[in-house]
């Protein structure tokens, strides 16, 4: 067989002027007849018989890059194309088959997403059938982000989110005298001033009941306040589970574990249902309070554990060190311990957030609208029927895009802590 | 500063040390007794009672997806609890299968020489991790699966199976004897322990090497085989055929229905885990170091005799830790099954069976206790096969 | 044929566009102790990785023992049975006891039953003085200690030529006599040796030749005396003045 394709000889550098345009013309001939046939129903090669037919692109392609492949042409680009998809005859077909799987797939992707969509509009009969129907996201943008809260008091939303996030920008660069001072009051006093602000009822607010949050604002204000609470009794059962203390230690043992061994729905469940059987005859508490402790206890278990990694990591010389000075329990961990341990794991911190807010859509299932939730409430609405699958792209897209922007930027984290050491 | 107590504490050491203990759990007695009394009371007013014995009661609910299991709605809830176990087992054992092998193969060509291939692992990865799990949940079961055809002209696996937007249908495999065929498969398996045995004994006495593989692979072929022919063991085949239920209504009977639920819940579980696992097996691959597989070329083993011996029982050791923490996080996710009504454990028991009944607090902790039990039983498992096979140090 | 175990005739290998060896032309004769040094990036390990085809050389011939060292894995096979090789990481297999580390290869490349691989196996931790270590694991072992391990390991499968690639580089000062001396110990029983090394101490003590690398060519070719008496290449008088 090898014989046959090497009637012209084997490919090398010496015959580069002769192999070269070959492999790129009958590798070009195998690009065309896949596009023609997928984008344009046209078939070249009909004229072979039906199963050959099949294969003619792959065939084509093959030999083309066979006779591309010529070790140290001298030419920069071949040479890397060569080594990169072209090593040898498995990594070629591979590539090949890669191409042409793209080239079947994504026109009609693009053309579904963007080039036969409608983005103007208002009501559904706007939409075409062939492509999707923006038109729907944009007329439910508003309560896909902020729920059923009522419009005129939008702006106080908008507002705690920028504090909360000129707070957390300031942290990277006020000097260190101050962060102390920054942390904690980010801690303490800012989710008050956040959940008066939302929450109203006080300071001259209108009040606005937690029925009405809902969209990617509630995922954001769930997530936040779950991680700035769970952040210090993740603390507690860190220190918990390392203290020699019997008690103390399998009672924070007990905790931690309980949490990491259950499914998030069944911790929502117990918040919905079960918390209100213990709580004294007469009182109500709110069902979205009840099911932001529920998370904040669930992550703070495994805040807990990364906590924990982080005080494991430090060497044994700082605590030697420091209880030689004579501090005790407390100044040591307050002093020493955790300003260095929480440097450790501001990469651990910043994935549980991520984790945090992967996790927040569950709370759909006991009726709190965050954005999924809010997109299934848009598409059983009567007049826009049969727009789950632009409401879910497009809720995937808003989520990737934040995820993604997370995830690269704690690695980006991780990166520079390391080095820091 | 409270300097009173410090110094009293501190003449008197032994309480010094014991004080805090006693406060957690004062504390901890505290909170348990003021749940429980507020419990008590809020279920005195409602006139329910705690107790386990609503068990044996009458579930009189159906269950739409019940293989292994025969249940109706006459049956007690404790057999209601025991088809939602075995249906989260059930998916979380189909979707630890794929993630696996999606898994391994992501991983593995990740680390490809191929631009390619290493970069659409990478896009894989990174697109299906970052987005939350409910919603690709929710995406294949309500416009993915929803784009299938009606039964009528469902898609067609070779007059086997059918796909349709009502489900898959596949034969139900109806056995005679089928005691005997699972018998000659645990005997072969027991044959090969030995097999493996016996040709290692050899090995270490005359180094000779017996293909150990091959005469397992004839064993388990053959054994349940000759089952069929002189054990009495026939397989018959119920296929589904399509019916007509009504005027517009067309189905297909017999056979096994796989519902769309499972088949969502399943391609979520593996496609979302397969992206950990795949992180796994690159790190554990990478963990071996490219010296490892030089001084073993240098000793003179094949290819393959290094990937045996020397890179697979380092990387195996890096990998599975973490990957039974993805089984376990699967498993724990598969109760998103709720969201898309696939009779799981949470569904049924702490959904339809706490709604009939009102028990809350009895129901989700029964509910609870499961996932911790499987929780603890993997993380025992997983400490015991951690200290057997660790890398002895200093 | 010619006596001599080791051929190499005008080999050259690039890394890409990088030319780590040059023409280079050897020769080595059976027992012969041989020592090549240089500054970093001089090739000296390329030289000694292409011997046993960790490297493949491009251009050029290898013969060892006979046997042409071409893409025919049979032959590389062959070759890597008669060639050992001391690493300056070690490299021993962490999972594996010591014991288990030496009688892997004899026992399923070389088909010996276990009981006289193990026998073997000790023979050669004996030598090299640590058979008390045997079924401990390299993690519990000090650097001197692992590499003397991953010595006898090499030495179990009998071969005709050791190559050493910086053998103690890695280990901490007080360790590396304890290797040189199991190394002056294997000279003098009569093995063939090429040790890429700094050590020229070593050097002075056993070697019968040295070898001068940089720059991917063979710059100065002497024996011992000759070479660090009157160095005749400037390039090679700088370096000694460098080193010594």
């Amino acid at each position: 067989m090898i014989k046959i394709i090497n009637f012209l000889g084997t490919p090398s550098r010496e015959k580069f002027s002769l192999f070269v345009p070959i492999g790129i013309f009958l590798f070009s001939l195998g690009l065309i007849d896949v596009t023609l046939n997928s984008l344009f129903d046209v078939n070249i090669t009909s004229f072979f018989p039906r199963g050959l037919n099949y294969f003619t692109p792959l065939i084509f392609g093959f030999l083309g890059l066979y006779y591309l492949r010529i070790e140290f042409s001298g030419n920069k680009m071949l040479d890397k194309l060569n080594i990169n998809i072209n090593s040898n005859w498995f990594n070629s077909i591979l590539t090949l088959l890669i191409i042409f799987v793209l080239i079947q797939n994504i026109p009609p992707l693009l053309n579904w997403l963007i080039i036969d969509a409608n983005f103007v509009g208002t009501t559904k009969k706007d939409c075409s059938d062939s492509g999707a129907c923006w038109i729907f996201i944009k007329i439910w943008f508003p309560r896909l982000m902020y729920g059923l809260y009522p419009n005129a008091e939008l702006w106080r939303i908008n507002t705690s989110f920028i504090m909360l996030i000129t707070l957390v920008v300031a942290l990277f660069y006020i000097p260190i005298k101050l962060k102390k001072y920054l942390i904690i009051f980010l801690i303490f006093v800012f989710p008050f001033i956040m959940f008066n602000l939302i929450h109203g009822g006080n300071f001259g607010l209108v009040w606005v009941e937690t029925t009405a949050w809902g969209g990617l604002s509630l995922t954001f204000i769930i997530s936040v306040f779950a991680l700035i609470l769970c952040f210090p009794i993740g603390m507690f059962l860190a220190l918990g589970r390392r203290s020699s203390a019997p008690v103390t230690r399998y009672a924070s043992i007990g905790f931690i574990e309980f949490w990491r061994g259950v499914p998030l729905i069944t911790v929502l469940f117990m918040a919905s249902v079960m918390f209100p059987m213990f709580l004294p005859d007469g009182v109500y508490m709110d069902k979205l309070f009840r099911v932001i402790i529920a998370i904040t206890l669930f992550e703070a278990a495994y805040m807990a554990e990364v906590i924990r990694g982080g005080l494991q990591a430090l060497p044994r010389g700082q605590y030697d060190a420091a209880k030689s000075l004579g501090m005790g329990y407390w100044r040591l961990h307050l002093l020493v311990i955790l300003p260095q341990a929480l440097k450790l794991v501001i990469p651990g911190i910043a994935n549980t957030f991520l984790a945090l807010v992967k996790d927040t859509p569950l709370i759909l299932v006991v009726g709190l609208l965050e954005l999924v939730g809010m997109i299934d409430m848009a598409k059983t609405n009567p007049d826009w029927l049969g727009f789950a699958t632009e409401g879910y792209v497009f809720a995937g897209i808003l989520f990737w895009i934040i995820c993604f922007n997370m995830s690269r930027y704690s690695q980006r984290l991780e990166e520079k802590y390391k080095t820091d050491r | 500063m409270n300097l009173g107590i410090t110094t009293f504490l501190d003449k008197r050491p032994k309480i010094k040390k014991y004080f805090p203990q006693i406060i957690t759990l004062l504390f901890i007695i505290f909170i348990f007794g003021y749940f429980t009394y507020n419990a008590q009371v809020n279920m005195d007013n409602r006139g329910i009672d705690f107790g386990l014995r609503f068990l044996g009661e009458e579930a009189s609910f159906d269950i739409s997806f019940t293989p292994f299991v025969e249940y109706d709605g006459t049956k007690p809830y404790a057999k209601a609890y025991l088809v939602g176990l075995v249906n989260t087992l059930i998916v979380a054992a189909i979707g630890i299968f794929f993630a696996t092998i999606l898994g391994v193969i992501i991983g593995i060509s990740r680390l490809s020489s191929n631009y390619l291939i290493s970069k659409i692992s990478e896009w894989y990865i990174e697109i299906f991790r970052n987005i939350p799990l409910l919603l690709q949940l929710f995406f294949w079961y309500f416009a993915a699966l929803r784009a299938l055809p009606l039964p009528k002209e469902a898609i067609n696996f070779f007059d086997i199976a059918y796909l349709s937007i009502k489900g898959l249908y596949v034969p139900r495999f109806v056995w005679t004897n089928g005691s005997v065929f699972l018998f000659s498969i645990v005997a072969a398996i027991v044959a090969i322990f030995f097999v493996f045995k016996y040709t290692r004994i050899q090995q270490e006495k005359s180094g000779r090497r017996i293909p150990a593989f091959l005469i397992s692979l004839g064993i388990i072929i053959v054994l349940p085989l000759l089952t069929f022919l002189i054990g009495g063991v026939s397989l018959t085949f119920e296929h589904p055929e399509l019916k007509q239920l009504s005027k517009t209504i067309y189905n297909y009977i017999g056979g096994v229905a796989i519902i769309p639920e499972l088949m969502a819940l399943a391609a979520a579980l593996s496609l979302y885990t397969a992206t950990f696992i795949a992180e796994c097996v690159r790190a554990g691959i990478m963990g071996v170091t490219k010296g490892q597989k030089e001084a073993a070329a240098s000793i003179g083993l094949t290819p393959g005799q290094i990937l045996r011996l020397v890179v697979m029982p380092q990387a195996l050791r890096i990998i599975i830790p973490p990957t039974t923490n993805q089984y376990l996080n699967l498993t724990k996710n598969s109760s998103l099954a709720a969201a898309i009504a696939y009779p799981d454990l949470v569904l049924v028991f702490a959904g339809t069976a706490m709604m009939q009944t009102g028990r809350a607090i009895e129901i989700i902790s029964i509910t609870m206790l499961t996932y911790l039990s499987i929780s603890i039983a993997i993380s025992i498992l997983m400490n015991w096969y951690n200290k057997k096979i660790a890398i002895k140090e200093k | 044929m010619s006596e001599n175990i080791i051929q190499m005739e005008k080999v050259s290998k690039w890394f890409g566009d990088f030319q780590a060896l040059k023409d280079i032309d050897l020769e080595v004769a059976q027992k012969q102790k041989i020592v090549v040094c240089g500054p970093s990036g001089s090739g000296k390990s390329t030289l000694i990785r292409c011997i046993n085809r960790l490297e493949e050389h491009q251009q050029g011939k290898i013969v060892i023992d006979g046997i042409e060292l071409t893409e025919n894995t049979k032959n590389i096979e062959q070759i890597r049975a008669e060639v050992g090789m001391v690493f300056q990481q070690f490299n021993l297999f962490p999972h594996l006891s010591i014991l288990d580390n030496c009688t892997l290869a004899p026992i399923w490349v070389k088909k010996i039953p276990k009981l006289k691989a193990e026998e073997l196996a000790l023979k050669q931790l004996e030598s090299v003085k640590i058979t008390d270590q045997a079924k401990k694991f390299p993690g519990q072992l000090s650097g001197g200690q692992q590499q003397r391990a991953a010595l006898a390991r090499a030495l179990c499968m009998e071969p005709k030529i050791m190559l050493f690639d910086e053998p103690t580089s890695a280990l901490d000062p007080e360790m590396i006599k304890e290797v040189l001396d199991a190394m002056v110990d294997l000279a003098k029983a009569g093995m063939t040796m090429i040790v890429v090394t700094h050590e020229m101490g070593f050097a002075k003590e056993v070697a019968d030749e040295i070898i001068f690398m940089d720059e991917g060519m063979i710059v100065e070719r002497a024996n011992t005396e000759d070479f660090f008496a009157n160095p005749k290449n400037e390039r090679t008088k700088l370096f000694l003045s460098q080193i010594l």
